[in-house]
């Protein structure tokens, strides 16, 4: 004889057990409740079971889960469940959880011991479904141009200008700030070291050659790829997860036409137009800081670069821009469209976008340094 | 049952937005352990209602009382001890995408009572099979529901605190009518078994004959009927009257 105020319980000898519930049967003890019941029914012999509930004061779901499980292994197991002194106003919520009991929980997943070699794999075919997915993207968008071209009518242009205007005209004071300080803290350490061996003037070559050829185009690409990539890809992401790409193509439109071109095709003006911006910047910090810092007047600082700098340093940088615009855009589309339905996904790939943009733009832009160097700009 | 303090007293409630006011100067007193269905046309007003209620949108004036608590008077820890007693099943589900339905469900269960594990989880596959969802469904993520499923799912984990208040937004739609009409018996056995007071915006016509004890018909922006079914067809207010007694109406045999 177990003796408590909630559950008490008598083992007979024939192998039946009286079982006896008082009190509230509710969450409030529920706690107490979940050991006793297993205490309970561990204790249950062979033969019938009786509950006696009429001590029960109140009963609510977690209360009515519990007797449910109390009762539960004695019935699978066929012995005879007896319920006495049920209230009326409790019994409806007892049958309610009764028929649906039965309904076992599925046991969790479980990791097979070759999971770590599976994952490999499985990111390395996630690899090529990438390098496939940023190519069939980036041939859709082609399509729509060349549709686009055929029937220019056909081209958003409001939507095309607007999205300029968000990613090419509303980035400009970002862009001249940060570029600036770029040009300025490069002009900065090339004087500091070059002055040890007198040649502290090299340090404006430094600037307009590194500044146009190379960090120019790149900061900017890194910049837009954080700013404006990452919101295409959140954009498309919860169009595509609130079905309304869905809706688009239902409709017999074309989403790539109507999304997705007017997106990039800004973004392929935008880019060369802020890395125009931002190299002009960057020289000027570069200039600002040789006067103030380096001692060297204005003049100097412009003859000097007249002299460092050609029209071909200029022009690598301006006609890598395009390009990186376009790797950035069709990437921010490709994994705008991969969102699922769950925010968790939203989030996912729009971290993936900027991580792989910025990574394709810097593998990019050391392919355009072979190439650039190897026929001979 | 009347003589106890309304589970909910409107005053004199206004709500709007800019200069279209939705909510005119609407009084009304949900009792105890009733199930009250609020009736009303299509973008009349009553998700906004429902939702002023909910303290999610802010009133012009007017009063709210929800079980003896006044939101504009208590502090916000007893008004967060009130929410805990309601339970909320949103017009679009509002099932929280990253989680899977059990994990919905459990979801407040896990922010409200220490539980051990498995009693949580066995209490969900419990309120999840009530309201129709296999143990299989459980372990779904919201994404791969059936708008129905989506509903079901909502609604059971609005119940899952055992409220003393639930507020469903259309409840029944979308749910084929067998599934309409389970949904409205274990309504029904709640009810009566948690002395549950429902608060339900619905448009079926047979969820209201069947399982409400009052409806109240909503238009311009005020309560123009309430009472049983047998008071909205006697109804002499226009709307009410094409409401229950038009042709949908008649094919219920409601009238
Ligand atoms: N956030 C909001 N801002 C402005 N107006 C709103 C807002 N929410 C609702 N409304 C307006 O309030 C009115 C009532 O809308 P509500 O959603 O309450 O309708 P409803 O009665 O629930 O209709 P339904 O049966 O279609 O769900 C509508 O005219 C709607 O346009
Ligand atoms: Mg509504």
């Amino acid at each position: 004889m177990e003796s408590n105020d909630l559950l008490r319980w008598n083992a007979g000898d024939g192998g039946q057990i009286e079982i006896e519930a008082d009190g509230p049967w509710t969450v409030t003890n529920a706690v107490a409740l979940d050991s006793l019941v297993d205490a309970a029914a561990q204790a249950a012999g062979t033969g019938p079971m009786i509950v006696d509930m009429h001590g029960v004061t109140a009963i609510d779901t977690f209360g009515a889960c519990l007797i449910e499980r109390l009762v539960t292994p004695a019935k699978a197991r066929g012995q005879k469940v007896v319920f006495k002194g049920v209230l009326d106003q409790h019994r409806s919520l007892l049958d309610a959880v009764a028929r649906v009991s039965d309904h076992t929980p599925l046991p969790p997943k479980k990791r097979s011991p070759l999971a770590a070699i599976e994952g490999l794999g499985r990111s390395l075919i996630d690899l090529g479904n990438d390098l496939s997915a940023l190519l069939v993207m980036l041939g859709a968008i082609a399509m729509a141009m060349a549709r686009v071209i055929r029937r220019p009518r056909s081209f958003r242009l409001t939507a095309a200008v607007n999205q300029f205007d968000r990613v090419g005209l509303r980035s400009v004071p970002i862009i001249l700030l940060i570029t600036f300080l770029i040009g300025a803290i490069i002009a900065q350490q090339g004087i500091f070291n070059f002055r040890k061996f007198g040649a502290q003037t090299y340090a404006i070559d430094l600037v307009g050659i590194l500044v146009l050829r190379e960090l120019g185009v790149l900061i900017v690409s890194i910049m837009v790829a954080g700013r404006s990539g990452s919101s295409y890809t959140a954009e498309l992401g919860s169009m595509k997860m609130r079905e309304e790409i869905d809706a688009i193509r239902t409709m017999g439109l074309d989403p790539i036409e109507i999304l997705m071109l007017p997106r990039v095709l800004a973004l392929v003006l935008a880019l060369p137009m802020l890395t125009f911006i931002g190299s002009m910047s960057a020289l000027v910090g570069g200039g600002l800081v040789s006067w103030l810092y380096g001692g060297m007047s204005v003049a100097t600082y412009i003859t000097r670069l007249r002299d460092a700098i050609s029209v071909t340093h200029f022009e690598v940088g301006m006609w890598k821009a395009p390009f990186m615009a376009l790797v950035i855009g069709i990437v921010a589309c490709t994994e705008g469209l991969r969102v699922q339905g769950n925010t968790e996904s939203l989030g996912f790939h729009t971290t993936e976008s900027v991580v792989k943009s910025i990574f394709l733009v810097i593998v990019l832009d050391g392919f355009f340094a072979m190439f650039f160097a190897s026929i001979g700009m | 049952m009347s003589d106890e303090a309304p589970a909910i007293r409107l005053t004199d409630l206004v709500v709007g937005f800019g200069n279209n006011t939705v909510i005119d100067h609407l009084s009304l007193d949900v009792r105890r352990g009733e199930i009250l269905g609020l009736v009303g046309a299509s973008g009349g007003g009553k998700s906004v209602l429902l939702r002023t209620i909910l303290g999610l949108l802010r009133k012009r004036s007017g009063t709210i009382n929800i079980l003896g608590a006044n939101p504009d008077e208590v502090s916000s820890a007893a008004m967060r001890a009130v929410e805990r007693h309601w339970g909320v099943l949103f017009q679009q589900g509002a099932l929280f995408s990253s989680l899977t339905v059990r994990q919905n469900v459990e979801f407040p269960m896990r922010e409200y009572l220490q539980l051990p594990p498995r009693l949580q989880s066995s209490v969900a596959i419990t309120k999840l099979g009530m309201v129709g969802l296999s143990a299989v469904d459980a372990e779904k993520l919201p994404e791969e529901l059936s708008g129905g499923m989506i509903k079901r799912a909502a609604l059971a984990r609005a119940l899952a605190l055992d409220p003393d208040i639930v507020f469903l937004d259309e409840p029944t739609s979308g749910l084929d009518p067998i599934a309409a009409s389970d949904f409205d018996r274990l309504i029904k056995t709640l009810q009566k078994a948690l002395g549950l007071t429902v608060f339900m915006v619905t448009h079926d016509l047979d969820s209201l004959a069947t399982v409400c004890d009052r409806v109240a018909a909503l238009a311009d922006g005020k309560i123009v009927a309430l009472g049983p079914m047998s008071a909205m067809l006697a109804s002499e207010h226009p709307w009410v009257q094409a409401y229950f007694r038009g042709q949908r109406a008649r094919n219920n045999s409601i009238v």
